[in-house]
């Protein structure tokens, strides 16, 4: 089994676009993880039929139980998080803010705080229209820990695909440089960043990339979008080669990508265009290195 | 006034909105922008100024002292975050895992745990001719994105006065930072695009604004991309569409160079205009 990780530091890019078409043309030989929880994108395009839902838990909030409080205020002293309040004479958690340290419950004279798990969102498997298996999830709103969602589809993926015997594992990378996107790329072979030829675009290329090599992956680059500004496009090709990370190829601004979106087709779907022919190519790359 | 910038997932213009608009309304009154996206702030390549200030920012972690710890473990029991342990006779702190509840430090029977502040990013603060730039920058491998966050807000409410117009460019997503981001504010601006994708990441971002009891519109960047799907959901759920930004190359080839848009496209301009006028009318 090879794993590559598509990530962009940045949004926009068009990252999930470039996962989904790779994952249209690897069929059932592949199994997608869309790892981006926060905004998970990646079942719009590729129909993914939600056939198992799982309900996730992770944290806990406090739960005052009123009738037996006595209101000694103990627990919004310790309370570093300010989630209690007093409201009508009561104490109260807001479970927005709690972050569930326990701290209040032990110190609680008479044992009114409870600690209540919390579901945080939605782990599923699907099966896709390209008929390869999918392992997906969604944040709930106003939650945390999405580094251990995330942890956990690339798990369940993983699992999967060794399970089942299939050559490839695509996983769509979370955003950003924080724990999301560390837990996204631990144990990948490859992590293909996809950036495009603007100032932030690079900038964030950089932050990205610094993250990848603290983990040492191999790394490979495709550059979107490089016509919009040449100039930004030969930096990036400059950082690229001092890092000496593979560019797999280089693509015009180009609307396909929208308009494809539009319908919920992927590029290769969408209908014979350069583009398409780009994204073949690149991929039969990617999977050049994912087997040297 | 208090106005945050938000967008269920990145990509969609946010950056692009809040610099142009923060520089377009500094024309006329006092305006602080800042870059709360902590993990990936890049307002700053759009906007020359002086660094008049900046700072690290530390969280709180413990720190262990042998000489008194009695090994009694009761540190390793009390953190409910794994970020203390025990191990033969001693006791590790992982302050990336901690979440600064003191709760392992107040409870030492020895005080042994004494919370010390550990670097987790800076805090850098910009000035231009009329316009404060305020930005959050996480360090690399840094996992908490809320106590940086939290500190340039504070940063802010200390240093600008209740008159001043701040407008928080916040992180992608629907999770803790950008909650940490939206909460205070008066108004939360939505930046969304008509596709498929934007639509559902915009339905996400809308749950979490109701779950906050927040007041928010959206703005529809690259109108006319896509298709009609986040007008129609607005509509349909009585949601103010406070703009419509054309799609236009022209603007992606001036965000590429790190360029303002309004000076030069005279939509974009309009656009502005009447996010100003609509924000300017919810207070
Ligand atoms: S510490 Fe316990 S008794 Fe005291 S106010 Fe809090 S919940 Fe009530
Ligand atoms: S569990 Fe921690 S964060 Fe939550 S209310 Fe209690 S002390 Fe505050
Ligand atoms: S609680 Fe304090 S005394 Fe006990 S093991 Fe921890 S540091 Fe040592
Ligand atoms: S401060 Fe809280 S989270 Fe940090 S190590 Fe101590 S108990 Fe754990």
């Amino acid at each position: 089994m090879k794993e590559v990780v598509i990530i962009s530091g940045k949004g926009g890019t068009g990252k999930t676009s470039f996962a989904a078409s790779f994952a249209y043309l690897e069929k059932e030989n592949a199994v997608i993880a869309d790892c981006d929880v926060d905004a998970a994108n990646m079942h719009l395009l590729l129909e993914a039929d939600f056939r198992y839902q799982e309900d996730f838990y992770s944290g806990e909030i406090a739960v005052i139980d009123e009738e037996n409080c006595i209101n000694c205020g103990e627990c919004k002293e310790v309370c570093r998080f300010d989630a209690i309040h007093v409201i009508d004479d009561q104490h109260r958690v807001d479970p927005i803010s709690c972050e569930g340290c326990w701290y209040c419950s032990r110190v609680c004279p008479v044992e009114a705080i409870d600690m209540k798990t919390q579901k945080v969102g939605d782990f599923y498997l699907s099966m896709t229209k390209a008929q390869s298996e999918m392992v997906h999830a969604k944040l709930g709103f106003a939650a945390e820990n999405s580094g251990k969602l995330v942890a956990k589809v690339k798990n369940e993926a993983k699992k999967l695909t060794l399970a089942n015997k299939k050559e490839f594992l695509i996983v769509d990378g979370s955003p950003g440089v924080g724990c999301p996107v560390i837990s996204s790329l631990s144990g990948a072979d490859l992590a293909l960043l996809v950036t495009e030829a603007t100032v932030s675009g690079l900038h964030d290329l950089k932050r990205v990339y610094k993250l990848v090599k603290s983990f040492n992956i191999e790394a490979a680059c495709i550059i979107n979008k490089y016509d919009l500004n040449i100039d930004v496009t030969k930096e990036i090709e400059a950082f690229l080669e001092e890092e000496d990370i593979t560019l797999i190829t280089k693509i015009a601004y180009d609307e396909t990508f929208a308009k494809a979106l539009s319908q919920a087709k992927t590029i290769i779907e969408y209908g014979d265009s350069s583009l398409k022919t780009e994204i073949e190519k690149s991929w039969q790359y990617i999977k050049n290195i994912l087997r040297s | 006034m208090k106005i945050t910038i938000a967008s269920g997932k990145g990509g969609t213009g946010k950056t692009t909105i809040s610099t142009n608009l923060s520089s377009y309304l500094a024309k006329e009154a006092d305006v602080v922008l800042a870059d709360l996206d902590v993990e990936e702030p890049n307002s700053k390549l759009f906007i020359e100024g002086n660094l008049i200030f900046e700072k690290a920012c530390d969280k709180m972690v413990p720190q262990w002292k042998k000489e008194e710890c009695t090994l009694c473990g009761n540190c390793e029991e009390v953190c409910r975050f794994n970020a203390v342990i025990k191990v033969g006779d001693e006791i590790l702190v992982f302050p990336e895992l901690c979440h600064s509840c003191y709760a392992c430090s107040e409870l030492c029977p020895t005080e042994s745990l004494p919370m010390m502040p550990q670097k987790i990013g800076e805090l850098k603060h910009f000035k231009t001719e009329n316009l404060d730039f305020v930005e959050g920058r996480l360090d690399i491998g840094e996992e908490q994105a809320v106590p940086l966050i939290s500190q340039v807000i504070e940063y802010i409410d200390e240093k600008f006065s209740q008159d001043t117009i701040k407008l928080f460019d916040a992180p992608p997503g629907t999770s803790c930072p950008v909650i940490e981001a939206s909460r205070g504010s008066d108004f939360v601006i939505l930046v969304t695009e008509s596709t498929p994708f934007g639509l559902n990441d915009l339905k996400l971002a809308v749950e979490t604004m109701r779950v906050l009891c927040q007041k928010f519109g959206v703005v529809i960047n690259r109108h006319g991309i896509g298709d009609n799907g986040v007008e129609e959901y607005c509509n349909a759920e009585g949601i103010p569409i406070i703009a419509k930004i054309p799609n236009d190359r022209r603007v992606a080839e001036l965000y590429s160079k790190g360029e303002l848009i309004y000076p030069k496209i005279q939509e974009f301009e309009t656009a502005l205009k009447q996010i100003a006028q609509f924000v300017g009318g919810v207070k």
